[in-house]
């Protein structure tokens, strides 16, 4: 079995292709459409918003949905819509950055130890071993601790214990690949390890880093939420999606919208990337689509 | 495998040696006198200085580290600043609420996992298999503590089968106890589950690719026959891996549902002790929570090797 840059599909590649492909995936279209909108409502949320969300309108609180605030108002009179919107944005960036972090660090460690072996190897994976011994959530709060809760430590936090999670990944996948017959062959070739790293062992991997990377961003998000939850991440009175459901918890007996409509943009938010990721998948390996 | 065994055993002691010097340097960076903390800013600074020569904040770093790491040896954990009693004591009271909750949910997901994978995975491109791959999307998307907001607000609020939060102990009967712990383990193993279930079902159709499982079809084993001798063998390496990550992911997920159902568990216990500084407390429960994910990896590694005769090689 070859890798996608050696596939028999050789011409079906290149941009033309991938978008024609693209188009064909449904849930890379739902996805796509879902992550692009919730994107665009971040950016919007920069220059315009239905109501003011530093505002507290005493005389509105607590309000049901309705014409005026379609997902309701908080207990300070806030829309609800409004600080929605403003909180996408949080998530977004805490997320995509805790990825760049994880898997541009992560997926060359690993490799690396996968191809060098020896000492790098064992260095690179007790140390790998260490980070990753400590529960990501725990070390969140006492990195928020020491340094003090807000959106920057959060990123750090999330982004620190996402490098193992892929050099570990990406290095298990990887060693895999270098006991097989198309690899050795590459070798007797006369390839070097880094060459074969790159033309051989990342495409063949790329499946894997991709679905793990979808894992990621929606725990990125997740993780934020839970972050902002206990009162670690977005400080007040930057709105966030995780504060908005900590202040909800003690009025879920009155006041269920309050949860409802900040979870709902969690949840939709997160599908629609897995969505997008899961299609991606399938258009990067014609090997998998040609089975179906 | 023997020296695969003591290497793995030599790196296990390591990683725990390593991380005692972490979660020192770490705690030692954090700004504040403990002394002062404990006795409030109107203390007098004699006060303060006896009471920092008793904790023995006088001495230097390395003495310190010393003595914290031979007195964890020997199960002497020290004593918390703010209760005064023992860390050990406050650590199993705490823990016999978070090693049922962690249990039964990780026992939870797996029992719903795996089984949803293997069955999507052989019935790939079908409707039942579309279902599953939605239903564990949207598992994946729910933030486990909303879930459990939901779940106290259906089953606890309006049903009252449940109580909402708080914990009896498990002297008002193991009933009473697993009735208190059923809707957090729900609410923890729900994303749990169908972030198994993804990987089962991926692992097993990636493998299901391979030469050697099309040479078993080939030469006339049945679909079955292969799934289990050659396909579910390989496949488990990355869900084997994924288990041994969410383990330790419900360890630390507990900090946040015992926050929403009010348990006092070992995640509030180091929630509540890092807000106070109450230095003893969390070094111990953090280093208790790292030990116990550096034994899993390690016994995660032992299980790679057993799965797959291949890597025992690798070590030289």
């Amino acid at each position: 079995m070859s890798g996608p840059s050696q596939s028999a599909e050789l011409d079906d590649w290149g941009w033309p292709a991938f978008a024609r492909r693209a188009l064909r995936s449904r849930s890379f279209v739902i996805g796509a459409a879902i992550a692009l909108l919730v994107l665009a409502i971040g950016i919007l949320s920069f220059f315009w918003t239905p109501y003011d969300v530093t505002r507290l309108v005493v005389a509105d609180r607590l309000q049901s949905p309705s014409s005026q605030h379609w997902f309701g108002t908080d207990h300070f009179g806030r829309d609800i819509l409004s600080m929605i919107m403003v909180g996408a944005r949080n998530s977004i960036a805490v997320a995509l950055v805790a990825v760049g972090i994880g898997m541009g660090i992560g997926v060359p460690l690993g490799t690396w130890a996968a191809a060098k072996r020896g000492w790098a190897d064992d260095v690179l994976m007790r140390f790998n071993d260490l980070i990753f011994a400590f529960p990501a959530l725990l070390s969140a709060v006492m990195i928020t601790a020491i340094f003090g809760p807000g959106i920057f430590n959060a990123i750090i936090a999330i982004g620190i214990f996402n490098i193992p999670v892929f050099a570990r990944l990406s290095r298990g996948a990887a060693l895999g690949f270098w006991t097989r017959e198309f690899i050795l062959a590459a070798r007797v070739a006369g390839k070097g390890k880094t060459r074969i790293t790159i033309e051989h062992i990342l495409p063949n991997i790329s499946n894997l880093l991709i679905v793990q990377g979808t894992i990621q961003f929606s725990l990125g998000i997740l993780a934020e939420a839970g972050l902002s939850y206990v009162g670690l991440g977005a400080q007040p009175p930057q709105p966030s999606w995780g504060r908005m459901l900590n202040e909800a918890q003690t009025m879920m007996s009155f006041a269920p919208h309050m949860a409802i409509f900040p979870g709902l943009a969690i949840i939709i938010t997160v599908l629609g990337l897995n969505m997008m990721g899961d299609g991606l998948r399938d258009i990067l390996d014609p090997r998998l689509k040609r089975e179906n | 495998m023997l020296a695969f065994l003591a290497n793995r055993l030599f790196a296990l002691g390591l990683t725990l040696l390593l991380a005692t010097v972490v979660i020192f340097l770490v705690l030692e960076i954090i700004p504040g006198d403990p002394a002062r903390l404990m006795l409030g800013i109107n203390a007098t600074q004699d006060a303060v200085d006896v009471l920092r020569e008793q904790m023995g904040l006088n001495q230097p770093p390395l003495q310190r580290y010393w003595s914290w790491v031979t007195g964890l040896l020997v199960g002497d954990f020290g004593t918390s600043y703010t209760y005064s009693v023992p860390v050990s004591e406050l650590i199993l009271e705490r823990i016999v609420v978070s090693l049922p909750l962690a249990l039964i949910a990780l026992t939870l997901s797996t029992l719903i996992a795996i089984p949803v994978g293997i069955y999507a995975a052989s019935h790939r491109g079908r409707v039942s298999d579309t279902a599953v791959i939605a239903t564990t999307q949207l598992g994946i998307a729910i933030p486990n503590f909303w879930f459990a907001l939901l779940l106290v607000y259906v089953f606890a609020v309006s049903l009252r089968l449940v109580p909402a939060g708080g914990f009896p102990g498990w002297d008002a009967g193991v009933w009473e106890a697993v009735k208190a712990l059923i809707l957090p383990s729900i609410a923890l193993a729900l994303p749990q589950a169908a972030i198994l279930a993804r990987v089962t079902r991926s692992a097993i159709i990636e493998t299901l690719g391979e030469d050697y499982v099309r040479t078993a079809r080939a030469k006339g084993l049945t679909y079955r026959q292969t799934l289990w001798r050659h396909t579910l063998r390989n496949a488990m390496i990355p869900v084997v891996t994924i288990m041994g990550l969410q383990f330790a992911f419900l360890l630390a997920g507990t900090i946040i549902i015992e926050n929403v159902f009010y348990l006092p568990g070992l995640g509030r216990l180091v929630f509540q002790a890092i807000t106070q500084h109450d230095l003893p407390v969390v070094q111990s429960v953090v280093v208790l929570l790292v030990a116990t994910v550096v034994l899993i990896n390690f016994l995660v590694d032992i299980a790679y090797a057993v799965i797959d005769p291949r890597l025992r090689r690798s070590v030289s």
